[in-house]
């Protein structure tokens, strides 16, 4: 086709010519953005800050959203596809959304043997879903857990990844409550983040220290082999 | 159903360069040696295979040092070209160490000096037993409705190495099924393995991990991420090696089962890459296209493009009569009378040009679809028989015949091994989509470093060393700024990428891998650049990335012109070809660009009529409204071709030719490396050979040219073309040639391939099916002796004395000296130009006459870098209008960071808005200038 084009209907005026692009980006907030990257400098390789990059916009959202994997698999030089697959295979990243607090009640043999059994049974009921279910206002996941390291205080229960104490069906319910009123917000923040993946992401190193310290260990490295070359001859 | 154990003979017997080629895991440059290299003792390590004492070159895995000692250890997960895992535990074999025999899987263990390794002692014989109940746990046994039953290696490895019963006896898993994760492949969860073949061939092969595992333990999965579909164009490679039904073909599945297909040995001729395939057919339809480990070529890949597009000729839209226009309409007729028709024609064509323009008297257009042999006929049909020189194979889209002719050329395995390799090109994994495999395999092996030059980014872009963004127009200029500290550096360019690339260009081992980085560019501006590097860097060799079917082939054949058969000189020839021929040429012809520009322009100087081979100028002429006039003006047009089109339509005489996989004969790939092509299917309706086309019509015309068979045609090519000397029939057809021989041929039989190997459990389906015939290479132990050279018969002596048989054959080309490369104006602050690359799936016969693939033809829009963008105050999705010197479009921009400033890009031959990038381009300049403008 070939000639004068076909008369278009006026387009709106553009606002600003400010460029927009398609690539990946914008969902992760300029600060978690900013702690990300800091996290990625503190690697050779920025697919090595794949697994804290989650937990950060898992701590932004409550769970790893499609948007957020696009963008952690460009910021790492990942696909979406190995990013969702490795997130996939961990238990505290969660590829589904999840309600603003996740309680974990540990199953594992102390906590059987203390009741267990009984109290998920009873969260089960109390909250009127079953494991793996949100409640309907979106406020509590249960989840069952192996192992958590917690077994003096069996049957051992986490909110958020933080330790709640033992539990009874009694206590349960009060914590429950509590989470709902919001009384306990300073000891256990909506949407978990781990604290090292936020402390390391505030760079408490400098990053001439790293560079400092990465040139040391590259130093040592080629004494080394020059050693060990000398040694051989 | 194939007994895997049978093979193992089968390896023995033909020792296993692939195998020795992967354990080095490298490109398998040294394969071209043909024979085994005798390593340095300190290279090589002995030890004990199953009371054998064995040798293997240190580093290699067990499972591929047993392989080639003649015992075949079963195994699902080990791919012999890609890097092994060790996943799925089926090669688990003995090994002795110092807490005595363990059980260790081969495919992820070395050689080592001394141990002592046991492959089916009772503990081994227990492990398989138990790795395959466990497989079977879970898998389906719906044998029966799967595409893999009867080629499937855990049918066959259950049936040799199973326990034959399961203790299981619980219900297995369900899924949803099939899923869908791109518009060619289909996923069937619960019969994969978990062998992870697909996912490693996608990231570690083909570079685009769109597909990998989810999930953990029983629940992992091989899946995609929402809305990224499978959309690599390797995609079907996952297909061919899944060692289950997992993974299925869209087109293939559920069509045919194993047993029933036939097969022969081809090459696939649709792009210039000449890879080796397997066609398998049924009730005279290609059922589907499997890649066949060829070492020096393919690997076993294949794109999608290559895989699927034998849905063209299958397809219902085929000419299947000749046709011959009477009162204005196409009417079918007789062969003889369609070419007593077409013989008229020329002949009154040739008498209105007359004797002073008897070179330019009849334009023969295309050819690169044909065969070797064909080429040559009509070559000699055109230049011997017609007189006529104007005959050009490309379509002012490719680089001067006599330049590619003409230039050192380099094998793909000799890029692989340089040091450093110059693309001069467009996208590759768009154009000759495996090459960019073994080019991105090396470069991501870090074996080569890559400096690109191209206007735009391209896939090979993360993976080069340096990508030098230069404005259309400027290549000759940055290819001096490469190689001469001295020269002036064009705008745009970054000094401190340019510093890094000339380091790397100074390096001893050099490949320019040299195409066309932009249509919208004229070819002599590459062909000095590339004149630029031969005269700089010696010892230079060049691998010409030119992209339609055998386009080489048909080069060589001399569909070119100013050139002869054999990378000949017309002149040079001149007298050789006269004695063979009896009359060649007597000057130089037009070009492509030159014949359609006469046509268009009503020349005096046009051709008086035009021959179009199998090609289509509308589409693939860089000036589409050139290409219209010019086919609107032809006096007397004959068309040979295998489907309808623009150019039939248009045709006084209509030859329907047979297509691919239906005509025998020999093609050349972009390394000239001859191989062969075979017939399986009979072609539709009365549609002929264009070989044979091309004899009947010169004797339509009143000259017999000799050849009664594709074989004779050979012979005659052997015979009369120098660079084809000594590559005999025989030589082709003998075993061990399947792989082809790279002309002119070396000294010694060094150059010759060696043998490569079937791997039914690696390539599935091929050997499968095979082993019902006769295997294509079973039992051959060494390539066949070298037949003696041919005695040639009297000729008049014109120079070339040094020939051993004291004849008159010409030299091969050399380079020419310069080319005429057009001056390129300086452009204004106001003026962008365009560049314009390829697509894999465009708009072209291959694609849309392929149902699978053509709905994979996307639109797309014109790409502008952001600072442009600005400029314009518009935004990505947004519409402009973009003017040329002949016309406007409004189009949609999207924007491109890579992408140089004054430079805008689209492709050729997809949907740019409701036209193509073909308006755009105007013949008569060297680039193309446009202007953005607002739509107000």
């Amino acid at each position: 086709m070939t000639g004068e084009p076909p008369p278009t209907p006026a387009a709106a005026p553009v606002p600003a010519p400010a460029v927009r692009t398609r690539k990946a980006g914008g969902h992760l907030t300029p600060e978690v953005l900013d702690q990300a990257r800091q996290l990625i400098a503190l690697y050779p390789e920025p697919r090595s800050a794949l697994i804290p990059l989650c937990h950060l916009a898992q701590g932004q959202d409550g769970w790893l959203c499609p948007d957020a994997i696009v963008e952690i698999a460009d910021l790492v030089g990942l696909t979406p596809a190995e990013v969702r697959g490795t997130a996939s295979f961990y238990d505290m990243l969660h590829t589904e959304p999840v309600g603003t607090y996740v309680v974990s009640v540990c199953t594992n043999i102390a906590c059987l043997l203390r009741g267990a059994e009984e109290l998920l049974e009873h969260a089960g009921a109390s909250l009127g879903i079953g494991v793996g279910g949100t409640t309907t206002d979106g406020t509590i996941t249960l989840e069952e857990a192996e192992c958590l390291a917690d077994c003096d205080r069996a049957p051992c229960v986490q909110v958020n990844h933080r330790y709640v104490g033992a539990q009874t069906p009694e206590s349960f319910d009060r914590l429950v409550a509590d989470l709902r009123a919001g009384a306990r917000d300073g000891e256990v923040p909506r949407h978990g983040t781990l604290i090292r993946v936020r402390r390391s992401g505030g760079l408490r190193v400098g990053r001439d220290r790293i560079a400092a310290e990465r040139a040391a260990m590259a130093e040592a490295k080629a004494r080394r082999a020059a050693e060990a070359e000398k040694g051989d001859h | 159903m194939a007994d895997p154990t049978a093979s193992t003979t089968r390896v023995t017997a033909a020792g296993s360069p692939g195998a020795t080629a992967a354990a080095g895991g490298d490109d398998g440059a040294a394969a071209t040696d043909g024979g085994a290299a005798s390593s340095p003792p300190e290279d090589v390590v002995t030890f004990t295979l199953d009371g054998r004492t064995v040798t293997a070159p240190k580093g290699e895995m067990l499972i591929a040092a047993a392989e080639r000692a003649g015992t075949f250890i079963p195994r699902f997960c080990y791919h012999p070209r890609m890097a092994s895992v060790g996943v799925c535990r089926m090669c688990l074999v003995e090994v002795s160490g110092p807490r005595g025999a363990t059980l260790q899987p081969s495919c992820f263990v070395e050689v080592a000096e001394g141990a002592e390794v046991t492959t089916d002692s009772p503990k081994v014989k227990k492990a398989q037993d138990g790795v395959l109940e466990f497989l079977l746990v879970n898998h389906p046994l719906d044998c029966p409705v799967c595409d893999k039953g009867g080629e499937c290696p855990l049918q066959d490895q259950t049936l040799a190495y199973g326990p034959g019963e399961s203790r299981f006896v619980e219900e297995k898993r369900h899924f949803e099924k099939p899923i869908p994760i791109s518009e060619l492949v289909l996923l069937d969860r619960e019969r994969c393995i978990q062998c992870s073949r697909c996912t490693r061939f996608a990231a570690e092969v083909a570079g685009e991990a769109q597909i990998d595992f989810a999930g953990r333990g029983e629940l992992l999965e091989v899946a995609t991420f929402p809305d990224h579909p499978f959309t690599s164009y390797f995609s079907g490679n996952t297909v061919q090696i899944c060692p289950v039904g997992a993974l299925t073909a869209a087109p293939y599945r559920f069509s045919a089962r194993p047993w029933d297909l036939d097969q022969v040995e081809s090459t696939c001729t649709t792009c210039a890459v000449g890879c080796r395939v397997a066609v398998q057919s049924s009730a005279n339809r290609v059922t589907r296209l499997l890649g066949i480990d060829a070492d020096p070529v393919n690997h076993g890949w294949l794109c999608d493009k290559g895989r699927f597009a034998y849905e063209t000729v299958n397809g219902d839209q085929r000419l299947t009569e000749p046709l011959v226009r009477k009162d204005g309409r196409l009417v079918a007729v007789s062969w003889h009378e369609a070419l007593a028709a077409a013989a008229a024609g020329l002949k009154a064509a040739a008498a209105r040009a007359g004797d002073a323009r008897r070179a330019r008297s009849v334009g023969v257009l295309g050819g690169a679809r044909l065969t070797n042999e064909a080429a040559y006929l009509w070559t000699r049909l055109a230049k011997g028989v017609l007189g006529t020189d104007s005959v050009d194979a490309q379509m002012a889209d490719g680089l001067p015949g006599d330049l590619v002719a003409g230039l050192p050329r380099a094998t793909i395995d000799e890029m692989v091994a340089a040091d450093t390799v110059v693309v001069i090109s467009g996208d590759l994994r768009e154009e000759l989509p495996v090459l960019f495999l073994r080019l991105l395999g090396a470069a991501r092996a870090g074996k080569v470093s890559v400096i690109e030059l191209a206007p735009q980014r391209s896939a090979i872009t993360p993976s080069a060393a340096v990508s030098l963004r230069y404005r259309p127009g400027d290549v000759a200029a940055v290819a001096r700024a490469l190689v001469d500290d001295g020269a002036p550096v064009p705008d745009g360019i970054d000094p401190t990428a340019l510093g890094r690339a000339r380091e790397l260009a100074g390096a001893p081992r050099v490949v320019v891998v040299l195409g066309r980085p932009t249509i919208a560019e004229h070819e002599g501006l590459v062909a000095d650049a590339a004149l630029t590097l031969t005269a700089a860097l010696p010892g230079v060799r060049f691998l010409p990335a030119l992209r339609r079917g055998n386009v080489h082939g048909a080069i060589d054949m001399g569909m070119a012109p100013g050139l002869l058969p054999g990378r000949v000189g017309l002149e040079e020839g001149r007298a050789w070809f006269a004695e063979a021929w009896g009359s060649v040429p007597s000057e130089r012809g037009l070009d492509a660009r030159a014949m359609l520009a006469a046509l268009a322009g009503d020349d005096p100087g046009k051709p008086e009529a035009l021959v179009v081979l199998g090609a289509d100028p509308l589409s693939d002429f860089p000036d589409r409204a050139m290409a219209e006039r010019a086919l609107d003006a032809a006096g007397f047009l004959v068309a040979v071709a295998s489907t309808p089109g623009p150019v039939v339509d248009r045709a006084d005489v209509v030859l329907p030719a047979a297509a691919a996989h239906e005509r025998a004969g020999t093609t050349t790939n972009v390394e000239g490396r001859v191989s062969r092509v075979a017939q399986k299917l009979v072609p539709p309706g009365q549609a002929w050979a264009d070989w044979m086309i091309a004899v009947e019509l010169a004797a339509h015309i009143g000259t017999e040219l000799a050849p009664e068979s594709v074989a004779a045609a050979w012979d005659e090519i052997e015979r009369v073309a120098p660079a084809h000397r000594g590559l005999t029939h025989a030589m082709l057809d003998a075993r061990g040639a399947e792989d082809g021989v790279v002309v002119p041929l070396g000294p010694g039989p060094a150059r010759r391939p060696a043998p490569a190997l079937l791997d039914p459990i690696a390539f599935p389906g091929i050997e499968s099916v095979e082993r019902q015939g006769a295997p294509p290479r079973a039992g051959l132990a060494e390539p066949p002796a070298p037949a003696p050279a041919p005695a040639t018969g009297a000729t008049p002596g014109t120079g070339a004395e040094t020939e051993p048989e004291g004849t008159a054959r010409p030299p091969i080309l050399a380079l020419p000296a310069g080319v005429d490369a057009p001056h390129v104006a300086p452009t204004d602050a106001y003026t962008h130009r365009l560049t314009v690359g390829r697509r894999l799936y465009d708009l072209g016969d291959a694609v849309s006459s392929s149902p699978s693939l053509a709905r994979l033809v996307e639109a797309t829009a014109l790409r502008v870098s952001p600072h442009d963008l600005d400029d314009l105050g518009v935004g990505p999705g947004d519409r402009i209008r973009l003017r040329t010197a002949t016309t406007s479009i409004d189009v949609e921009v999207d924007v491109d960071p890579m992408l140089p400033r004054k430079v805008v890009a689209a492709d050729w031959n997809v949907p740019l808005g409701e036209v193509t990038a073909g308006v755009l381009v105007d013949g008569r300049h060297p680039v193309v200038e446009v202007r953005l403008e607002s739509i107000p």
